[in-house]
C-alpha cells in the first residue's frame, strides 16, 4: 500500500523531497527512501523526467504518431521488430497495440522532413514491416495527464464559512 | 413610513465573517486560508453531465422532493458507505444546498421556545436558522481537552425539560474534529434517554482520516427515527456552485419539511440534479482521491505547526485546522487581523463560530501544497515577530 501511494504522489510531483513526502503520507523519512530504492532497483520506478512545453522553447521539435503493421515473427512474435525500432534514439515510444495495426511508434524529430525521412528510410525498409501511417501532432493540449495550457486562477471567494 | 422590517430578523448578527471578508477582498496580494470549499474543481464526467441535461432540454421543475433516481441513488450511496437504510421514496429529498436542509429541519420540528442544542465552535448558520424558527438556541461550549468532540457530560449539562433538539455537526467545520461510533454511542444514549432529536450535519462525511469510517449518528439503535441526516454534493464531489443537498429522516418529519420546501423552493435546480445522479453511480474513486490529497495537506499542515510552535490538536476530518492562538497574547480577531497586515495571510478568528472560538483561529487546508508552503512561511515570519507572552 505505501508503495502506491508514494508512486502515486511521485507520479505528478517526482521533485518533491523525501522528507516532505514521509509527512504527507505519514510514515518515517527512512521508510520513503527505502521505497524508493528499492522500486529503483525493481525497475518500478524507471525514471524521473521532465514535462515541459517545448512550444514555448525556442527549439523546434516535431511530434509523428506512426501506426505500423508487421509480420509477427515465428518464436519471437513482435518483440524482435518492436527491439530494432525502440532502438532508435528519434523514437520516444513504441507500444503493441490491437486493432487494425500492431505498433504504435511515436517519434520526436526536429523537423517534419526528419521525421518523414525516417519513416521512408529507415522504418518502412524494415522487412518484417508491412506498411506504415504517419500522423503529424498539431498541437499538444494535454500530456502525461498534464493539462498543458494555463491554468485558471483561484476563483473562490476568498472567506467563506 | 411603517417600519418595513421584523425585529427577529433585524435582530439577528451579521455574519462575523463579512467584516473579514471586505478587507481582505481589497488585499490583492493576500493569501487566504480562509475558504470553506474544496479547491478541486468538480469531476468532468459530472460537469459534462449537467451540460447534457442542458443540451437535452432537461430545463423544467422536477418533482418537489426530487429526480426518483437521484432519491435512489442517495439511497444506495448511504447504504453502500455508511450502512443507512432509507426508503427513497419516502425517506429522502432533495433539497437546495445542505443550508436549505437545516434550516427546513428547525423550521419543521420547533415550537415557540422549544431549545435547541448547538455545539460550539460550529457552523454559523445553526444561530440564526434556529431563531428565524421560533426556537432558542442553547451553545455547548466545545473543549480543545476533548478534541473538541461533544462528551455525555457536556450534553448533559445542558438538557432542559424545554429541550427538543440537538444538532450535531461532525465532522466539524471548523475545529475539524469528528466524533468516534464510540463518542456517538454516548450521545445517543442521552438523545434516546431523554427524548431528543438530533440534526445531524454530515455534509463533511467524506472527509474523515481517522482510522474508522465516518459513522452516522442515524445508524445506531434507534436513532434513525430521532435523526434528521443532512448531506449534500458541495463537499465530497467539490460541487459548492451546483447548490445541492438531501435531508434522510422519518417520513413523519420529512412530509412536514417536504411542505415547507414545495411551497418556498419547489424544487432543487434541476440540471444540478441529473448531474449529480452522476456523481453518486461513478465518482467513488475521485472522492477517494481527495480525500486522500486532503489528508496529505493535513499531516503537513500538523508538522509545520510543530515546527513553528503553533499548538494545535489534531484533527481529523473536514478541511480545517483549528489552532491555539493563546499563548501570543491576543484575541483572535487581533491576531487575525495583524497577520492580515503584516503577512497578508488571511485566516478566520475562532469566535466568528460562536464565542467558544475565542483563542483559535480556523485555517483551511482546501489550498495547493504550494499555496499552504508559503502561506506558512509568512505565518512562521509573523509567530517570530510576535513571540508567546509567557
Amino acid at each position: 500500500m505505501m508503495r502506491e501511494k508514494i508512486l502515486t504522489f511521485i507520479e505528478k510531483n517526482s521533485r518533491i523531497d523525501t522528507k516532505e513526502l514521509a509527512i504527507i503520507l505519514g510514515v518515517d523519512e527512512i521508510t520513503v527512501v527505502n521505497e524508493l530504492a528499492a522500486m529503483e532497483k525493481e525497475h518500478i520506478i524507471c525514471g524521473y523526467h521532465t514535462m515541459i512545453d517545448w512550444d514555448k522553447t525556442t527549439i523546434e521539435k516535431v511530434t509523428a504518431l506512426i501506426e505500423v503493421r508487421v509480420t509477427p515473427q515465428r518464436g519471437q512474435g513482435f518483440d524482435a521488430i518492436a527491439e530494432r525500432i525502440y532502438n532508435y534514439s528519434e523514437v520516444t515510444s513504441v507500444y503493441l497495440i490491437s486493432g487494425s495495426y500492431d505498433l504504435m511508434v511515436i517519434l520526436e524529430g526536429k523537423t517534419l522532413k526528419e521525421c518523414s525521412q525516417f519513416v521512408s528510410d529507415k522504418l518502412s525498409t524494415l522487412d518484417t514491416v508491412l506498411s506504415t501511417a504517419t500522423y503529424f501532432i498539431l498541437k499538444k493540449y494535454k500530456d502525461h495527464g498534464t493539462v498543458m495550457v494555463e491554468k485558471s486562477k483561484d476563483e473562490r471567494m476568498k472567506i467563506t464559512p | 413610513m411603517r417600519n418595513p422590517l421584523a425585529q427577529k430578523v433585524v435582530e439577528i448578527k451579521p455574519s462575523g465573517i463579512r467584516k473579514f471578508f471586505d478587507i481582505v477582498s481589497e488585499m490583492e496580494d493576500a493569501i487566504s486560508l480562509g475558504v470553506g470549499e474544496p479547491d478541486f474543481d468538480t469531476p468532468w464526467n459530472v460537469r459534462d453531465e449537467g451540460i447534457y441535461a442542458l443540451e437535452k432540454g432537461k430545463t423544467f421543475y422536477t418533482s418537489n422532493s426530487g429526480l426518483k433516481e437521484l432519491k435512489e441513488e442517495i439511497s444506495l450511496y448511504l447504504n453502500r458507505r455508511f450502512h443507512l437504510q432509507y426508503q427513497y421514496q419516502e425517506e429522502v429529498f432533495i433539497t437546495v444546498g445542505g443550508s436549505e436542509a437545516i434550516d427546513l429541519a428547525l423550521r419543521a420540528m420547533l415550537e415557540p421556545g422549544d431549545e435547541v442544542l448547538i455545539p460550539q465552535p460550529s457552523y454559523v448558520a445553526y444561530e440564526p436558522c434556529t431563531v428565524l424558527a421560533g426556537g432558542t438556541p442553547v451553545f455547548i461550549n466545545l473543549q480543545e481537552k476533548n478534541q473538541f468532540r461533544l462528551t455525555k457530560q457536556e450534553l448533559l449539562d445542558k438538557v432542559t425539560d424545554k429541550t427538543k433538539i440537538l444538532i450535531l455537526p461532525f465532522p466539524n467545520n471548523p475545529t475539524g474534529a469528528i466524533m468516534t461510533r464510540q463518542d456517538l454511542e454516548a450521545i445517543a444514549e442521552v438523545v434516546r434517554e431523554k427524548d431528543l432529536y438530533v440534526i445531524s450535519d454530515e455534509i463533511y462525511a467524506e472527509l474523515s482520516y481517522g482510522e474508522e469510517d465516518h459513522v452516522s449518528i442515524a445508524s445506531l439503535p434507534g436513532m434513525k427515527e430521532r435523526t434528521i441526516l443532512i448531506n449534500g454534493f458541495s463537499k465530497a464531489y467539490a460541487m459548492t456552485g451546483w447548490r445541492l443537498g438531501y435531508a434522510c429522516g422519518p417520513k413523519l418529519i420529512i412530509e412536514q419539511m417536504l411542505k415547507i420546501h414545495q411551497y418556498a423552493i419547489m424544487c432543487a435546480p434541476t440540471n444540478s440534479q441529473y448531474a449529480a445522479v452522476e456523481a453518486l453511480k461513478n465518482c467513488d474513486s475521485d472522492v477517494e482521491r481527495m480525500r486522500e490529497v486532503y489528508n496529505g495537506r493535513r499531516r503537513y499542515l500538523m508538522h509545520r505547526f510543530k515546527e513553528m510552535g503553533l499548538d494545535c490538536f489534531e484533527p481529523f476530518g473536514a478541511f480545517y485546522v483549528f489552532p491555539s492562538i493563546k499563548k501570543f497574547g491576543m484575541t483572535s480577531e487581533e491576531f487575525a487581523n495583524r497577520l492580515l497586515q503584516e503577512q497578508k495571510v488571511a485566516v478566520v478568528p475562532g469566535t466568528a463560530f460562536g464565542e467558544c472560538g475565542e483563542g483559535f483561529v480556523r485555517i483551511s487546508y482546501a489550498y495547493s501544497l504550494e499555496n499552504l508552503k508559503t502561506a506558512l512561511e509568512r505565518v512562521e515570519q509573523f509567530l517570530l515577530h510576535i513571540k508567546p507572552t509567557e
